[in-house]
């Protein structure tokens, strides 16, 4: 059951529903009364994507067509632009992609979901395997249309010794899921997963992910901080299983949302399932206001408020943007997320 | 100078001044001394515009302007700074970004150029030196993690870059041992001036070993008890505040 399962079917009940536990907060088959036609193949070239300029090749899945394949041979090292773009207007289209990261190769992946058309229906799902040693940085940009429905499923197969450093930056869709679901077999397999969510308006993402660390000595660091605005709901599920035996596994979850209207909303559910001894796991979940105390220190020193309400959201969010590898990626998400704020406060 | 009228202020619906009245000529240092409770603190937010501090009658006046008039930011435009008792943690934003956003939205409130870049950054070195202040510290997120000292020092280092006309120190010697005092009493000494009024509120007369007043004032029950010289700040410390907890 699944977005993808619907949309090659034909068959609304194939859809997530509330009913299901995953998927309460991000309900498709009460949003989805009818699913549109297909989308059509286009032609026209797609304009620069938001990571132009700093990739040494790019992929493009239009409307669901591309590449189905892709890999990165042993020792490798490359970076590469993965731009997933929706060009039809009220159109349904699913599409899978696998990569296959061969060992001691590094992939820095720079993922956009572009949304230059209104009214579609998407899911995107990506099958990373990646070999021993092997690297992978991702860094995913979702520019969605407000009137979208986007889920991108993205499940990763480590090998001892290789990792994945992971953020998702978002700005929401009409209904939006980004779900990584992570295998982490241990012995020095290092994952970084996070995250950063920025919303108004009516507009809703959920950030979903799922670690499961089967082996001995696996590290699992997440970050993921939310700004939510308007009507605006954000949803953060957060998993992370220790199997029996999957000693010495060091986990930290960290999860924050500032919420700034009276409207908005934020639903969290961080889960560790420690099933093994000899463990490191925390967590952190907090949900909250902007400080006022701090408002009003800013504001004795003289910053106006309008101003000193951007400079402590954009503080906030920047913690986990600084954490972003790649430098080029990182200042452009930088830029995007101060242009989204000084809309916000 | 800043001239004070009956003023009344309520928190949470609770009267905590009742007609206060004070006057600080500029060039002078004022000290407002008082028991615990006799809304010492309420004071120096009300002066400073702290939401929920609300004013309910009287006047507060620096140099012909109307400061209840003004939310926070355009009173420190016009030259109010509050140094804080307990300084607020800002999680995310160097001392340096904080203190060059603050001096550069005043100056643009008061329609002068901006601090270039390195001009600012001279001001800071100097200050900093001399309030033996880690420089690698303003680089951090402002107060986050800092020692009770190294935040009422930060604190004084603002005061001296802003240059205010009003300075309120409020409690500024709670939590410092004595090598951090006497920085901090050098420090506002300093910053004495013919054109600026200081108001130092504090407990205790410790500070004012240091710092010496040229008047001292008791507060008690909301409202001014007693007026005098240095003396009356020993006085007090000999005797303590009963007999004004009754005259209030």
């Amino acid at each position: 059951m699944s977005l993808a399962r619907a949309i090659e079917t034909g068959d609304l009940a194939e859809l997530p529903s509330r009913r299901d536990e995953d998927w309460r907060w991000t309900d498709l088959r009460g949003l989805l009364r009818v699913l549109p036609p297909p989308s059509k193949a286009t032609e026209d070239a797609a304009p620069a994507g938001p990571f132009a300029g700093l990739a040494q090749t790019e992929v493009l899945i239009v409307n669901g067509r591309g590449e189905r394949r892709l890999v990165i041979a042993p020792g490798e090292r490359r970076i590469m632009a993965l731009r997933i773009i929706a060009a039809a207007n009220a159109g349904a289209h699913a599409s899978r992609l696998e990569i296959d990261i061969g060992a001691d190769a590094q992939l820095t992946l720079l993922e956009s979901y572009e949304g230059q058309s209104s009214d579609y229906v998407v899911e995107t799902d990506l099958v990373f395997e990646l070999r021993k040693g092997g690297a992978l940085e991702r860094v995913v940009l979702a520019q969605d249309a407000a009137s979208a429905v986007s889920v991108s499923r993205a499940q990763v197969s480590m090998s001892p010794g290789s990792s994945l450093w992971q953020t998702v930056a978002t700005f929401g869709a009409k209904r939006q899921r980004l779900e990584t679901q992570v295998r982490n077999p241990g012995g020095g397999a290092s994952v970084r997963l996070d995250g950063i969510y920025l919303l108004n308006g009516q507009r809703h993402a959920d950030i979903t992910t799922i670690v499961a660390h089967t082996g001995v000595g696996g590290v699992t660091d997440q970050l993921v901080k939310g700004v939510v605005d308007g009507q605006a709901r954000g949803v953060f599920q957060g998993r992370i299983v220790v199997s029996p035996g999957a000693d010495r596994t060091d986990a930290r979850m960290g999860h924050h949302a500032l919420v700034l209207s009276d409207r908005a909303e934020v639903d969290a559910k961080p889960e560790l399932e420690i099933y093994a001894d000899d463990v490191a796991c925390t967590h952190g979940n907090t949900v909250g206001a902007l400080d006022e105390e701090a408002l009003f220190y800013a504001g004795s020193r003289g910053i106006p408020e309008r101003e000193a309400r951007a400079m402590l959201i954009e503080a906030f969010v920047v913690e986990a943007i600084d954490r972003i590898g790649h430098e080029g990626a990182r200042e452009r998400i930088r830029a995007l997320s101060a242009e989204h704020l000084k809309g916000s406060s | 100078m800043l001239s004070i009228k009956d003023l009344r202020v309520e928190v949470a619906g609770k009267p905590i001044l009742e007609a206060l009245s004070l006057e600080i000529p500029a060039g002078e240092v004022h000290a407002v001394m008082g028991p615990n409770g006799a809304g010492k603190s309420t004071l120096s937010y009300a002066l400073a515009g702290r939401p929920g501090y609300e004013v309910t009658g009287g006047s507060a006046v620096l140099d012909g302007e109307d400061l209840l008039a003004l939310n926070p930011s355009e009173r420190a435009a016009r030259g109010v700074f509050l140094s804080f008792q307990y300084p607020t943690e800002v999680p995310g934003v160097p001392g340096l970004t904080f203190i060059r956003s603050a001096l550069n939205a005043q100056h643009r409130a008061r329609s002068e150029p901006e601090v270039s870049a390195p001009e600012f950054l001279r001001r800071v070195r100097e200050q900093a030196a001399m309030l033996k202040i880690d420089y690698e510290l303003l680089k951090r997120s402002l107060n986050v993690g800092f020692s009770g000292g190294e935040k009422k020092r930060m604190e004084i280092l603002q005061m001296a870059l802003f240059s205010p006309r009003l300075a309120i120190l409020d409690e500024t010697d709670s939590g410092l041992d004595i090598d951090a005092l006497r920085i901090v009493a050098d420090g506002v000494n300093a910053m004495r001036s013919a054109d600026r009024s200081m108001l130092v509120i504090t407990h205790y007369q410790r500070l004012l070993d240091y710092v010496r007043p040229d008047r001292v004032h008791v507060l008690a029950g909301g409202r001014i008890v007693a007026s005098g010289g240095p003396e009356l700040a020993h006085a007090l410390e000999a005797e303590g505040y009963d007999k004004y907890a009754t005259a209030a």
